[in-house]
């Protein structure tokens, strides 16, 4: 047997019906009878809905129904859920204004969903929609956080009249001053984060079918997280019990977060679908992804690093408004607090950070996770700063690192901000980094790049994240309205090979092949033998689904978990086989053999004889083997690492170009080598697509001015280069794998050092800070405002 | 309601659309080939790249009754009768260039062409020009520019030029 076990490279299992156009998304399902929702949207970002006269649409061609917000009063569905409590600082529970299926009295952002018209076919839909009439009175719109703190601005909710969702905070405030008043230097620093929107290639898409005589609803949707799903909206928005609803989400092409949470046109289409006695299907337009699909980041925020002399970290004040949009999205809550402000230490030994957050509602789409959700935020705030102290005390930023990490032998590391980091080597990670990138050779290169008219910079980030958020009990201390585990069934068939069914959810993440890996590892039985089912809660018996670089930590845990019980089974089962002792039955390599002997029986006879169960100690064990797992971690895992990125800027036009970047990342035990470097190589992509391309723009009228990939800049295959990356390992101390997770890695880690890396290119600019995206104007623009310091002296 | 004559993935079809069809509805909804993919409507993305007599066409731009007795291929038709991929669907799987698989089929239908129209070479620079029309958000490229680089070899039958920049 090939090797195919932890650390090998197999092959992709899922590869062969990609690659020939056989992939099952959503929107390839077509169910009989079916008809097509197309929904009116608001095209204002702020008004209240004085009339809508859907007569005419009501009797154009095809049309089946119309629904506006009247029609979900009247049903009395609940309004989508928020999946967080946050509490303000003074302890009041924060603001959670309700969010309607369909528009009620007012629309909050361009693209709210007022009217959904079925008709027979996609077209007649959206034709008649545009018969809908709709009478509007305008309000001023609130366009963004500055908008929204202003006095005597517009409220977007009534019930929060400041726009104030919450005013959070976390750290020891007095130690941080009295550190603050001891410092040689406070390193001051004010940031944007960009404003993001994800666009996974598949648009998000619906199929809500109901059957009358069984009662059951079944959504097929574009999720990356079907349980979830049902239960937010089974026992939230339709009010219809887990055995009433199937929630199956087929393959999904990419969600990097937008696809967790529960959107409007799922329960809509579900709801309906029993009014009109037919399935509903809706697929987005790639204008309604930009218009409704969950954006990311939207932070501004002042960084404070008091230091002494020798640049050490002494503590960090930060002070964060965050953007949540119209309105709360599934996770948005959590993603500026607990996902963020936790973070803040990093890799360093700094002894006290506080930070306060302002989360406030705007008329703009709902901000949710989006890949990294919060510790992007957070490692570009804390690697920006770092290099500010760097600058400011004319040190080497290395050094200033070198300086502040948490020492090797220091873990598990308690940080002043909750978390508790249980291994990791950051001056390994470093230091490999460093070789990998030629630092050393780095002014050479300058010096080339000089002579050909170029700034070249170099620009370094270390990061910690944190992933697999958990355990339950501690994530529903500090709010979380759901558990954290994930669950696997392992079920071996009377002849050996294996289904395993996983509550974490594959849309580009490999689980087919990795998960078959573990088994393969575990069982002693080739790949070909396993098969990994996901997606479907008919089939799978619970999950939290796939986000946070979850899949592998967690839902992985939990096919160890269920298949160490399997392989307990097994062994009373061969021991009465064999008639041994089950203490002397050892597993190894796929057989149970009597140790000392040479006595064995293969995993397929084990479980025929459970299956099959005629000699069999039935009076004391179950026949079958089908095993469950529901794993809860027991803390987060600490993904860490180091990017070095090089740039080579045009000044005559400020293009930067990424010449060289370099990843060292310590996910912890590999799996499969070749698609952790898939996921950084793609993370990275979209940190790069952050740091130097993608705004999210909205105008002062509250419209999104980027809403088309002719306005929004998608980072290219020239847009990117390619990419040194390698792995440092240490163990996760707390999982039976030893790993932990590798999705965000790349866009945490990376638009750090790209604008690091910026930054340095344009030093001779008197250029400190460039907030993200660097693109070629501003870039432009700074070096037309600056004379060079060289020239100028 | 007008009607349309084509071939696809070598098969003749003959098929009542609107005049407003585009290409791609007609493959995904009246053929039910659903391999090519609706990933925007601004015809910016490339998922639905297919070839229309042989050369490689974002099926959103055309509308279904401009393909009137063209020959179109598509994903579907790619691989050999007995199931062989073609050499540029083997090389996307040899070198992970996909990840969700959503705009694969775009971007291997959009590859196949660049590589046909290259016969004296193709560098890493005009391999990234080459799919500046097809998005991928899961990759970052890096792995489907080398898989095209290993294509290359493999559909002309010979070695890649070095350093032909």
């Amino acid at each position: 047997m090939a090797f195919e076990g932890i650390g090998a490279s197999p092959r992709r299992v899922e590869d062969h019906r990609f690659l020939s156009g056989r992939g099952h998304y959503t929107d390839d399902i077509n169910r009989p009878n079916q008809v097509y929702a197309y929904i009116k949207r608001a095209d204002r970002p702020h008004a209240r809905i004085k009339a809508i006269d859907t007569a005419a649409a009501a009797a154009a061609p095809g049309v089946v129904a119309v629904f506006t917000g009247k029609d979900v009063e009247a049903d009395q569905l609940g309004g989508l859920p928020c999946g967080w409590q946050i509490y303000n600082k003074d302890g009041s529970p924060m603001k959670e204004p309700p969010h309607p299926v369909l528009a009620i009295g007012k629309v909050r952002f361009v693209g709210d969903a007022v009217a959904m018209v079925v008709a027979e076919t996609r077209q007649q839909a959206k034709d008649a929609a545009e018969l809908l009439n709709i009478d509007y009175e305008d309000l001023p719109p609130v366009a963004g956080i500055a908008d929204a703190v202003k006095p005597g601005a517009a409220a977007v909710h009534d019930d929060a009249p400041d726009n104030v969702c919450y005013d959070w905070h976390i750290g020891d405030a007095a130690t941080v001053d009295a550190q603050f008043a001891k410092a040689h230097k406070i390193v001051k620093l004010e940031l944007t984060n960009n404003r993001l929107i994800p666009n996974a290639m598949e648009p998000r898409a619906a199929i809500g079918e109901h059957d009358p005589d069984s009662g059951e609803y079944t959504l097929y949707t574009t999720s990356q997280n079907p349980h979830v799903i049902r239960l937010l909206m089974g026992a939230f928005v339709l009010h219809i019990p887990e055995h009433k609803l199937r929630v199956v989400a087929p393959d999904v092409g990419g969600g990097f977060g937008s696809k967790i949470f529960h959107y409007a046109e799922e329960a809509a289409v579900t709801w309906a679908s029993a009014k009109v006695h037919r399935p509903i299907k809706w697929t987005a337009e790639r204008s309604e992804s930009f218009l409704t699909d969950a954006h990311g980041r939207d932070h501004i925020s002042t960084a404070e690093m008091a230091v002494d002399a020798d640049g050490h970290f002494l503590a960090l004040r930060v002070k964060t408004q965050a953007n949540l949009g119209a309105y709360l999205s599934t996770f948005s809550t959590s993603i500026p607090t607990y996902l963020y402000a936790t973070l803040l230490a990093g890799v360093y030994k700094t002894p006290a950070v506080y930070a306060e957050v302002k989360a406030v509602f705007t008329n703009t789409v709902p901000v949710d996770a989006y890949r990294g959700a919060g510790r992007p935020e957070a490692s570009f705030l804390l690697e920006r700063v770092v290099d500010c102290v760097a600058h400011d005390l004319g040190l080497d930023p290395v050094e200033v690192r070198r300086r502040n990490f948490i020492p090797p032998e220091a873990f598990p590391y308690q940080t002043p901000i909750a978390l508790q980091y249980d291994s990791g080597n950051y001056t390994a990670t470093l230091d490999t980094a460093l070789k990998h990138a030629d630092w050393a050779g780095f002014e050479a290169r300058r010096k080339a790049a000089a002579a050909k008219g170029k700034l070249r910079g170099i620009g370094i980030s270390t990061y910690v994240e944190a992933c697999g958020i958990a355990p339950s009990a501690v994530a529903g201390a500090i709010g979380a309205r759901a558990g954290l585990f994930e669950v696997a069934e392992v079920r071996v068939h009377p002849t050996g090979s294996v289904s395993v069914f996983t509550g974490a959810h594959s849309h580009g993440q490999s689980h087919e092949t990795t998960f078959a890996q573990l088994i393969s590892d575990q069982l002693g039985i080739p790949m070909s033998s396993v098969e990994i089912v996901h997606g479907d809660t008919a089939k799978i018996p619970f999950g939290m689904g796939t986000y946070g670089s979850r899949s592998l930590p967690v839902g992985g845990s939990a096919i160890v978990k269920a298949t160490d019980k399997i392989i307990a089974k097994g062994k009373k089962i061969a021991a009465h086989l064999m008639e041994a002792s089950v203490n002397d039955i050892e597993f190894k390599d796929g057989k149970f053999t009597v140790a000392g002997t040479d006595k064995s029986k293969a995993l397929a006879e084990i479980s025929l004889a459970a299956y099959v169960p005629h000699n069999y100690p039935i009076e004391e064990l179950e026949p079958g083997l089908d095993e469950t797992a529901f794993y809860d971690p027991k803390n987060f895992t600490y993904p860490a690492g180091c990017h070095i990125c090089e740039v080579e800027i045009d000044p005559d036009t400020g293009h930067v170009d990424v010449v060289n970047f370099t990843a060292v990342d310590d996910v912890g035990r590999v799996v499969n080598p070749m698609v952790v470097a898939g996921q950084v190589q793609g993370g990275i992509a979209q940190g790069i697509g952050q740091a130097l391309l993608e705004n999210a723009i909205y105008d002062e009228g509250g419209q999104l001015q980027t809403g088309s990939y002719m306005d929004y800049t998608m980072p290219r295959a020239h847009d990117v280069p390619s990419i040194t990356s390698s792995n440092e390992v240490t163990l996760c101390t707390h999982n039976p794998l030893g790993v932990k997770g590798c999705g965000e890695t790349g866009a945490i880690g990376s638009p750090p050092a790209v604008i690091n890396a910026v930054v340095n290119a344009l030093r001779d600019y008197g250029v400190r800070h460039i907030d993200m995206p660097a693109t070629s104007a501003r870039v432009w623009s700074i070096i037309n405002a600056n004379k060079p310091r060289m020239a100028a002296e | 309601m007008p009607q349309v004559a084509l071939t696809v993935n070598g098969k003749h079809h003959t098929v009542e659309v609107e005049g407003r069809t585009l290409l791609v509805e007609l493959l995904r909804e009246k053929l039910r080939l659903t391999g090519t993919h609706v990933g925007c409507d601004t015809s910016q993305c490339g998922a639905c790249v297919v070839h229309v007599n042989g050369q490689s066409v974002k099926s959103c731009t055309m509308l279904a009754l401009q393909a009137d007795g063209a020959d179109v291929l598509t994903i579907e038709g790619l691989a050999a009768a007995d199931g062989t991929l073609h050499p540029m669907q083997e090389m996307f799987r040899e070198h992970h260039a996909l990840q969700c698989g959503f705009c694969t089929p775009g971007m291997v239908m959009s590859a196949i062409d660049l590589v046909n129209m290259h016969p004296d070479g193709l560098t890493e620079q005009q391999i990234r020009e080459g799919l500046e029309g097809n998005l991928c958000r899961c990759t970052g490229y890096h792995n489907i520019v080398k898989a095209v680089a290993a294509a290359w070899p493999l559909m002309h039958n010979k070695q890649l030029p070095q350093a032909a920049e």
